[in-house]
């Protein structure tokens, strides 16, 4: 292959740069998988065997999906995201900095897309002694959580708030009080009552974020929090912002669209952490995400076979295969006339890019050309035969969405070409 | 047959007919959750014959020869496991029982490749009981052969709510309108769902006593009174259900001591004096004398029903056994 400079245009797009304010009809051209100019002039261009014709298409940042819990590249191509956020409870959890550098090289060599782990906060997710956040840090994680729970003990919290601090690192909250919620499966109310489920009241929810708040305050470091799933941790959120905290948050699109009504029957293909809740906290989240509360949407991609579904209730595991389905569950908002599409990408692009230090989520000349293409009207209907994920548990299969992937492109690399 | 008729409800003709033509539309019986009152009064209707069958001496009939039934039991049970035996071999059935302790489940099978070994046995029904909610439904979607919830976890328990309704109704002529009150762990009671679904839907007026700590959340929107004080709780009642406070499901601290238990809601002479003159005492058991019930109250023959629970038990399970396996018969016969 000649090393020559190699450019390619995409033409005809809808551009949207939500970092910078863009939303216009013009071209991207890309000089060796780097973003080398946007145009948002009427297309003069050519076209030519370097040319992409996008077809008025929307052309945005990849997105970067801030919690997946499996690197499960194709899928997550298929949805559009570029960047993988890989959550520390692997098999063997990464709580060092050789288990990080092991993941970056295997994804480096296997996947196509980009993948930065995130590093569990304390040894084994134990809570109670913190892990070696610098050397993770420099190894290249880009964030520190216990993932699937919260660092329960006060004091432990704020040692690695402290300690965190001096590397810039973000500590990521799971946030559930534990001894409220030990055992809990479903949402404390009148379905899980019904159904005879062990229950997670609302409050459990609250109460971290409240103390939590209380810790970042005192120690004036940012704290994430990785899933809010009812309107008193919305409440909470909003408040602590609202003070000045250095607070941010997200979400997933199965909290926005489903509420504990899902578990009828015993569904396990519903069963998350936290619990789905009532409708009430549903509308609440769909709110909070839309004033800005909430600044992430992430998919939560938990890919789970179903050797580990067709369970009892109690004894199935959580997690939803998220990535397809991600941006056209969010566009629900755009379709429902909440929010613009602007402000819903940025939930999957630039935010979370700046909340981990990242460079991606922009269009900005010089990097490299993560890029999605989607068509953000076409109707299609999930089909979990179809989809590309390790496994297809979702609970959305034969819903009729809006919006599909065309094109992803990773460093200027085509990776998923949908129809 | 011949089913006695009662005149409690009068429903109108087309319901009394459902479209599909089948008066228990039903292939499994997982719950009372959704059973509507024509298909609880058949059930009850036919438990009535079964409650004279097994009070002959000649108590075996061949109405099931040939079918067998299984009884797969993944928690510990002796009354319920031996009243489903009793009434299979009752109508004739081919019985085999199965607990825990024999099963491949403790070899590490999951329930569904369980459900797929006793398949391809061919039972004719399959009656399970199992520690977790909503197991027996699981179950139920992966098997051949009519399927009855002998308790699931917290969930359901639906014959123990149709013997008992099957006792009240005998004892008290109807259901409709009289004021129940079941006292004890709702929280973690199969039997309580399940009676407060099936009550409700026969018309009872139904209230819940119990300390806070053991009533679950929401309770109330499931068409109920709920009330702390037993004096309180126990004004008018017609009917008086004890639940067994089920020690070995305590996993937090519920209750400060049983003693304390008792003294606030166990159910005694004293306080049962609030309830109405005719009140009936049950009790699913196996009780805890001097925990949720006074051994006085429970050995009160004008009053107890708890021994009486115990055999419209069985013929209720007869019942469900009957009409569940009644279109493999009637498919059967030439």
């Amino acid at each position: 292959m000649t090393q020559a400079s190699q450019t390619m245009t995409f033409t005809n797009a809808r551009v949207i740069d939500p970092a910078n304010g863009i939303d216009d009809n013009g071209s991207v051209t890309l000089t060796n998988g780097v973003i080398s100019e946007v145009s948002l002039q009427p297309d003069t261009a050519v076209s030519s065997a370097n040319t992409v014709d996008c077809g008025g298409q929307v052309l945005c940042p990849g997105f970067i999906d801030m919690r997946a819990h499996k690197v499960d590249w194709q899928a997550a191509a298929a949805g559009g995201i570029t960047t993988v956020i890989l959550q520390p409870d692997q098999t063997t959890p990464i709580d060092n900095d050789a288990a990080v550098e092991r993941i970056r090289a295997r994804a480096a060599s296997s996947a196509t897309v980009n993948v930065y782990p995130m590093g569990a906060a304390t040894k084994g997710f134990n809570g109670r002694e913190i892990s070696e956040i610098g050397q993770m840090h420099q190894s290249g994680a880009v964030a520190f959580t216990d993932c699937f729970k919260p660092v329960a003990d006060a004091q432990v919290m704020r040692r690695l708030l402290e300690y965190s601090q001096y590397f810039q690192a973000l500590i990521v909250q799971f946030p559930q009080e534990l001894s409220l919620s030990a055992g809990g499966v479903a949402h404390e109310g009148e379905i899980a009552t019904r159904l005879g489920l062990t229950s997670i009241p609302v409050e459990a929810e609250a109460m971290q974020i409240e103390r939590d708040v209380r810790l970042s305050m005192m120690t004036g470091t940012p704290i994430h929090f990785a899933l809010i799933s009812s309107r008193m941790g919305v409440e909470a959120i909003r408040r602590a912002k609202a003070d000045g905290a250095q607070i941010t948050a997200a979400t997933a699109p199965h909290y926005l669209m489903l509420n504990e009504n899902a578990l009828e029957g015993y569904r396990t293909f519903a069963k998350v952490s936290p619990p789905l809740r009532s409708e009430e906290d549903r509308l609440a989240l769909i709110g909070a995400v839309v004033d800005g509360t909430i600044d992430v949407i992430t998919s939560d991609h938990s890919p789970v076979s179903a050797d580990k579904k067709r369970l009892p209730f109690a004894q199935a595991d959580n997690g939803i295969a998220g990535a397809e389905t991600m941006l056209a569950l969010a566009l629900t908002l755009l379709h429902t006339r909440k929010m613009s599409l602007m402000d819903i990408l940025t939930c999957f692009t630039h935010k979370p890019a700046k909340l981990l230090g990242l460079k991606g989520g922009t269009l900005d000349v010089g990097h490299d050309a993560d890029i999605t293409i989607f068509n953000p009207e076409k109707p299609w209907r999930v089909n979990a035969d179809d989809m590309l994920a390790n496994a297809r548990n979702t609970p959305f299969d034969t819903l009729p969405v809006q919006g599909k992937v065309w094109r992803t492109y990773v460093a200027g690399r085509c990776v998923f070409q949908g129809d | 047959m011949t089913h006695k008729m009662h005149d409690e409800h009068s429903y109108p003709r087309a319901e009394v007919s459902p479209p599909s033509g089948h008066i228990f539309p039903h292939d499994h019986l997982l719950g009372t959750w959704g059973l509507d009152p024509i298909s609880i009064k058949y059930l009850l209707d036919t438990a009535d014959s079964y409650v004279e069958q097994s009070r002959n001496p000649q108590k075996t009939s061949s109405l099931c020869a040939g079918l067998t039934q299984i009884n797969l039991f993944f928690e510990n049970s002796t009354r319920t496991l031996m009243s489903f035996e009793i009434a299979g071999k009752r109508l004739g059935f081919d019985t085999i029982s199965m607990s825990t302790g024999s099963s491949s489940i403790k070899k590490g099978e999951t329930l569904l490749d369980t459900a797929a070994t006793l398949n391809a046995m061919h039972p004719d029904v399959l009656v399970m009981r199992h520690g977790d909610s909503g197991a027996v439904k699981l179950l139920s979607e992966k098997m051949g052969c009519a399927v009855i919830n002998a308790g699931d976890g917290r969930a359901e328990h639906p014959t123990q709510a149709l013997l008992d309704a099957l006792t009240i109704r005998r004892r008290k002529g109807k259901i409709h309108g009289q004021t129940i009150v079941i006292s004890g762990d709702v929280a973690h009671s199969r039997v309580a769902r399940s009676n407060i679904y099936l009550l409700n839907a026969m018309g009872a007026r139904v209230r819940l006593v119990a300390p806070p700590t053991l009533l679950p959340k929401d309770v109330d929107r499931l068409g109920v009174e709920v009330s702390h004080r037993m004096e309180d709780g126990l004004r008018g009642a017609d009917v008086v259900m004890m639940l067994r406070l089920q020690q070995e499901r305590m996993q937090g601290a519920f209750l400060p001591s049983l003693r304390e238990y008792f003294h606030f809601w166990g159910l005694t002479k004293e306080k049962l004096k609030a309830a109405s003159d005719t009140v009936l005492v049950m009790h699913p058991g196996p009780m805890n004398r001097g925990v949720e019930i006074a051994s006085n109250v429970a050995d009160d023959m004008d009053r107890s029903a708890i021994q009486e629970q115990v055999e419209m038990g069985v013929a209720v399970r007869m019942a469900c056994l009957d009409i569940l396996t009644k279109k493999i018969r009637e498919g059967a016969a030439p």
